[in-house]
């Protein structure tokens, strides 16, 4: 594909759409609509379907119709809009229905600055619905990295029957950059059975971790329910029958680590200094790290691209005899919750905000030169 | 019809392991069921065409029964489920059943966009006026004055009318039944499933468990009896005075009207839009 200056949200767009995404449905809302407003356009030229839902209970909600349908679908939102999506993800996680769904962050709580960046969904990401649940989630900082994570947030989602979260920001989102997409990139097909109706448990597959979900009308009479069920979808209050399912989903996402992990580092091997960052934040973060590598200082660098499950070990690792790791994200501390738990409170140095306005390189060089 | 084979409810249900049901004895949920799979056997539509989908509550157990594709969903939002299916999948029959909570508090706001939409979905919405499975609690039917279990001196609120609000927001068929007329239910159901575009049925029913007990109604029987007695058919209705119609509950096909139906519109919209992509190469080609 040719060289082009691009938004991040059509980036999105189009990298569902590469990724085979043929069903979107959403609510408009500032800083997420240009993702709409383009498949609302593109979807039906390819044969696929758009649809404005009344609110985002019910964008999601249709999302996972579609799914059981066997489209492969999309919807997009910013903060407000992700908190009433949460009881619907809930449901996906439950039932197991591959998804993606995309919040393009802007400054909460509430309505909170609707045309300003933020980072401060990412523990809703992980815990906003109510319960215990395997999530992933990704988070781009580029207009090509958005394309890109686009394209495996929909492989996620099908390999392991789970919805997937595209964490973006604001200034991700609405950013243009320069980019030259690939034509062909890696996409994953859902899992179809090969056993006949009769044999087919859609919550059991002969000891896999995903069994595949075969699509509604297509030959397969199941049950698909929000309570804890069966291995065949029926309702459970069985302990012998829901144990098995949450280690299974657990398992699901635990045992694929290494291919769900996705981080980018550099210079961590003898550094003093280590900066984690993710997302918009993460731009003035590879700054800062040249400003101080400038001066001499140490500095590994870490750009998170999957955000959760939390990448703890090749955190671990990367901080490994540094001094002092700097968090730097558009929240008061969330991901650094994380890297806390996982290097010691003491190690860590936050550099929050939530006001609206981007971090800059200078405040994070002033972080990494403080001690 | 001598001649047809006999009507088998045991096609349509998974009979193995999922009996009995978990509805009380006497409640009108299994006579809804039944009205449905007898309309579906005389269709003559394949289990595996069918759809059923859900929300929450006493209602929200029907799925698990019938042997179609089934789907038990969030409260409320049986129908948004739904949207998204019969977008993904024109082809098939998809029934949404929901209870008068379900559909009409919790579930409002999408009730009104499908039937707006007119999305082809059958809608049956099982009017109980209480929320059963928590235990008695003020629906949006409840009868104003009514006792419920949150309304200990009565209920204040006027009751929501089903079927105008489905006619007002657009819907291409809208009907009346009640579970004591059965054989009226089976083909008002009939009706709407073979309509083309949203199609509601109020399926008028009772909860002698918790309603009846609290406002001292009696039996299911004697619910049942009330049903029968205050029931008018549709012909019937238009020789009766508003006062003469004061507390019944008029039965029969309420709206009919053609109104293209959604999924269908939007083929037509994806073939419009290839047809322009293509236009529009050849355009840049030349």
């Amino acid at each position: 594909m040719a060289v082009q200056l691009m938004q991040g949200n059509l980036a999105c767009a189009e990298g569902a759409l590469a990724a085979g995404c043929r069903f979107f449905a959403g609510y408009p809302i500032t800083p997420s609509s240009e993702i709409a407003e383009h498949l609302a356009r593109r979807l039906p030229e390819l044969g696929g379907k758009f649809i404005q839902m009344e609110d985002e209970l019910a964008s999601l909600a249709a999302v996972i119709g579609a799914s059981v349908g066997g489209l492969k679908a999309m919807t997009a939102t910013s903060g407000p809009g992700f908190s009433l999506m949460q009881e619907n993800i809930g449901y996906a996680a439950m039932a197991e229905i591959p998804c993606v769904l995309v919040d393009v962050q802007r400054t909460g709580p509430s309505t909170g600055l609707a045309t300003s960046p933020a980072q401060g969904d990412v523990m809703q990401a992980r815990w906003g619905t109510h319960g215990d649940h395997p999530i992933i989630v990704l988070s781009p900082s580029t207009v090509r990295e958005t394309f890109d994570l686009t394209v495996k947030a929909f492989n996620f989602a099908e390999l392991y029957r789970t919805p997937v979260i595209l964490l973006m920001d604001e200034v991700v989102g609405h950013m243009r950059e320069k980019v030259e997409l690939p034509t062909n990139p890696e996409v994953v097909q859902r899992l179809a059975t090969d056993v006949p109706p009769e044999w087919y448990y859609p919550y059991e597959d002969g000891g896999a971790d995903v069994p595949p979900l075969a699509p509604f009308g297509t030959g397969f009479r199941y049950h698909i329910t929000g309570l804890f069920h069966d291995r065949a979808g029926f309702p459970t209050e069985r302990t012998d029958e829901i144990d098995p399912w949450i280690e299974r989903v657990t398992a699901k996402i635990e045992r694929n680590l290494q291919h769900i992990l996705l981080y980018q580092q550099d210079e961590v091997e003898g550094a003093r200094t280590l900066v984690i960052s993710y997302g918009a934040t993460a731009r003035s973060a590879r700054h800062a790290v040249g400003l101080a590598r400038a001066r001499r200082h140490k500095v590994g660098f870490m750009k998170l691209q999957t955000l959760w499950p939390f990448p703890i070990d090749a955190v671990a690792e990367a901080a490994q005899g540094v001094r002092m790791v700097v968090v730097p994200e558009m929240n008061l501390g969330q991901l650094a919750l994380e890297v806390e738990r996982v290097v010691g409170r003491h190690k860590v140095r936050r550099v929050g905000r939530a006001n609206g306005q981007m971090i800059t390189p200078d405040e994070i060089l002033a972080a990494i030169e403080e001690h | 019809m001598a001649t047809a084979e006999r009507f088998d409810p045991y096609v349509y249900l998974r009979t193995k392991k999922k009996f009995p049901a978990v509805w009380c004895a006497g409640c009108g949920n299994g006579i809804v069921l039944g009205a449905l799979i007898r309309a579906i056997d005389r269709i003559g539509w394949q289990r595996d065409e069918i759809a059923l989908i859900s929300g929450i509550g006493c209602s929200g157990r029907m799925p698990v029964y019938v042997d179609f594709n089934t789907m038990h969903t969030t409260h409320g939002r049986a129908l948004a489920f739904a949207t998204g299916l019969k977008l993904a999948r024109p082809d098939m029959h998809v029934i949404v059943v929901m209870g008068d909570g379900d559909a009409l508090a919790i579930g409002g706001n999408h009730f009104i966009h499908a039937a707006r939409r007119n999305i082809g979905v059958t809608a049956i919405v099982i009017n109980n006026s209480i929320y059963g499975m928590t235990g008695g609690q003020t629906s949006p039917t409840t009868p104003e004055g009514a006792l419920s279990t949150t309304a200990p001196y009565g209920n204040m609120e006027p009751p929501l009318p089903i079927a105008q609000l489905a006619e007002a927001a657009g819907a291409a068929l809208v009907a009346r039944g009640t579970v004591y007329h059965a054989r009226e239910l089976d083909q008002l159901i009939e009706r709407a499933l073979l309509k083309e575009g949203f199609a509601l049925v109020e399926a008028v029913s009772y909860c002698h468990t918790t309603f009846g007990r609290l406002n001292k109604m009696g039996t299911a029987v004697e619910m049942m009896q009330a049903l029968k007695d205050n029931a008018v058919t549709v012909e019937a209705a238009r020789g009766m005075t508003a006062a003469q119609l004061q507390g019944k509950i008029v039965r029969g096909v309420l709206v009919d009207r053609d109104i293209p139906e959604y999924a269908a519109r939007y083929q037509r919209l994806i073939e419009a839009a290839q047809a322009s992509r293509l236009g529009a190469l050849g355009h840049n080609e030349r």
